[in-house]
């Protein structure tokens, strides 16, 4: 039984107020005598998140081909009558986002200021698909101002100040003496499974879904470590999430590979369908609290907007063959062995040439490459470069290399079968898998035939191994 | 270049004196330029332990025919050839003559 991908969502839930508890934004403004006010004319209203077009190409209101037309810079340029819902989801305004984190906190360790809890509600409640009669857990009652000063003050609760430095609450740790449970690393984890469970609950929602009960099996490829001081990465954000959903005759497992872990989980979820062992599977991930403003020293430098200020989340359906969702070919899983070296000719024969190659087919045979699609304009300002392109060229340089084109041809190459990035850089997620959406789309409806999927995964970053990491995956037109 | 990146590099230039040759990656101009800058001139943005330290590191591009000449040919196809197409050779190496006009003005 060959597996096919019957849907995908994509979500996006503005956060600017996190930013500050980003990673790299943290430990900068350490050292900042006025850090409140240092960020605040680089964050973005909701407005303008939702109006930059990346945002919209990643919810599927704007295509691909639609945004490398579009006039940049992007954040100068918004689109004009933007949407917040599109078909491949929504981008959640932080208001409400606030909302589904204290929905998601069954420990009651995130403590809302009463204004802010009620607000949240009220948007909450009215949401199409997460809205009050939708099963899932209430919005909890705020507390006063003083109780969340005293939780600061007297046990160890990171605080949550809004854009304008007001508290909005604050996040108990799980324990006094675990390092894997403070309110900052809990914070992390409760937005991750927050971004996962809006992303299965649009998932769950489409017209003609699998109902929550009939998924067995859910894969979380999300960046959150979830676990204790005993066991710092015991998991399980999949099961969690499932549980959020009502998913309640599913169980599931984390599946971690650096930002190639999405690849690895809809291999094995293809896997799982194949065997016959489960015949629902469902791939998911939310985003990376710590990514937000990770490269927000350039963005100042350049005096334009903090653009990392949203989270990610996404949930694919791997699916018995219907005869119609695109196929996800098992057949041709292109791998980078732990032999495969890290000189980069042998990367990309080992993620494109070999598996390409079993079928029978060349780099030409792909109508479209989904790589690491991170937006550009939040990482050339920092000095990282302009990621897709250098990685399209790189690809059509293989092309070149295996006389399939001419070295003049890179260029058009690159415009005909690459796309422009247009992913927060929320690392796993921008990793090939915001495409996805767009690809099912033009491999049912569209003129696509076939377009293949690859996830790289820095794993030399945790220090056990020198390694690299690499999965590309063919997805193609069903019939 | 990063705070640690300098600190590898001040390091080294401090354990083994003239012996040191800096050799870049760097994808594009403007970071050939940058870093060329930081191993010879010092940090250019002050940040770093490199700042306000002229090591006067000689700096070559892996692109460079002098480099490449004293690669075996199989070698630099397996490693280098790729990202030599996909890249602006070119312009890096004219941020390299760039950097190394400025540092001897």
């Amino acid at each position: 039984m060959r597996p096919v991908i019957r849907d995908v969502s994509l979500v996006l839930a503005h956060a600017p107020s996190f930013v500050r508890l980003g990673s790299k934004p943290l430990r900068e403004l350490r050292r900042v005598d006025a850090p409140l006010g240092y960020l605040l004319p680089y964050l973005r209203d909701w407005d303008a998140a939702c109006g930059y077009a990346p945002n919209q190409v990643f919810i599927g209101n704007v295509g691909v081909d639609d945004l490398a037309a579009h006039a940049t810079p992007w954040h100068r340029h918004p689109v004009g009558g933007a949407q917040r819902f599109g078909p491949d989801g929504e981008i959640m305004p932080e208001h409400e986002f606030l909302g589904l984190l204290a929905a998601c906190d069954g420990f009651d360790l995130l403590a809302l200021d009463r204004d802010v809890a009620d607000r949240a509600r009220t948007a909450l409640d009215t949401h199409p698909l997460i809205g009050r009669d939708s099963g899932r857990p209430a919005v909890p009652s705020g507390v006063a101002p003083d109780v969340i000063r005293e939780r600061i003050e007297k046990h160890r609760a990171v605080p949550l100040l809004g854009v304008d430095g007001r508290l909005l609450g604050a996040m108990l740790p799980g324990h006094d003496e675990d390092d894997t449970l403070t309110g900052q690393v809990l914070m992390e984890n409760l937005a991750c499974k927050a971004t996962a469970a809006l992303a299965l609950r649009h998932l769950l929602a489409r017209p003609g879904a699998v109902a929550a009960t009939d998924v067995r099996y859910v894969i979380n490829c999300g960046e959150e470590a979830v676990g204790d001081r005993y066991q710092r990465g015991g998991g399980n954000v999949a099961k969690a999430v499932a549980e959020w959903a009502g998913c309640t005759r599913a169980t599931g497992s984390d599946v971690k590979a650096f930002c190639c872990g999405p690849m690895h989980a809809l291999m094995l979820a293809g896997a799982m369908v194949a065997s016959g062992l489960h015949d629902d599977v469902v791939v998911l991930a939310g985003g990376s609290l710590a990514k937000l403003g990770m490269k927000f020293q350039g963005h100042l430098k350049h005096e334009m907007p903090i653009v990392e200020d949203v989270l990610a989340g996404f949930a694919a359906h791997v699916a018995r063959d219907d005869g119609t969702s695109p196929v996800l070919r098992l057949d041709a899983v292109g791998r980078h062995e732990v032999g495969s070296g890290s000189a980069p000719l042998a990367v990309v024969k080992a993620l494109y040439t070999e598996p390409l190659g079993r079928l029978g087919l060349t780099l030409l045979d792909v109508d479209r490459f989904s790589l690491e699609l991170h937006n550009p304009e939040a990482t050339e300002p920092a000095g990282s470069g302009n990621v897709p392109l250098n990685n399209y060229r790189t690809l059509a340089s293989l092309a070149v290399v295996e006389k399939l084109i001419e070295r003049a041809d890179i260029g058009q190459f690159v415009r005909t079968r690459g796309m422009p990035g247009f992913s927060p850089t929320q690392g796993h997620i921008a990793s090939a898998i915001p495409y996805l959406g767009h690809a099912l789309r033009g491999l049912t409806k569209g003129t696509l035939t076939r377009t293949m999927f690859t996830g790289k995964g820095s794993l030399f970053l945790g220090r056990m191994t020198q390694l690299s990491d690499g999965i590309s995956l063919i997805v193609e037109r069903n019939g | 270049m990063g705070l640690e990146d300098q600190a590898a590099v001040k390091r080294v230039a401090d354990e083994h004196g003239s012996d040191v040759v800096v050799l870049l990656g760097t994808p594009d101009a403007e970071s050939t330029q940058t870093l060329a800058q930081t191993v010879v001139t010092g940090d250019p943005s002050y940040a770093g332990p490199l700042a306000g330290v002229p090591l006067g590191l000689p700096v070559l591009h892996v692109f460079e025919p002098e480099v490449k000449d004293q690669v075996p040919g199989d070698v630099y196809e397996a490693q280098v050839a790729l990202m030599e197409m996909s890249l602006d050779r070119d312009a890096i190496l004219a941020g390299l003559r760039e950097a190394r006009k400025t540092a001897t003005t």
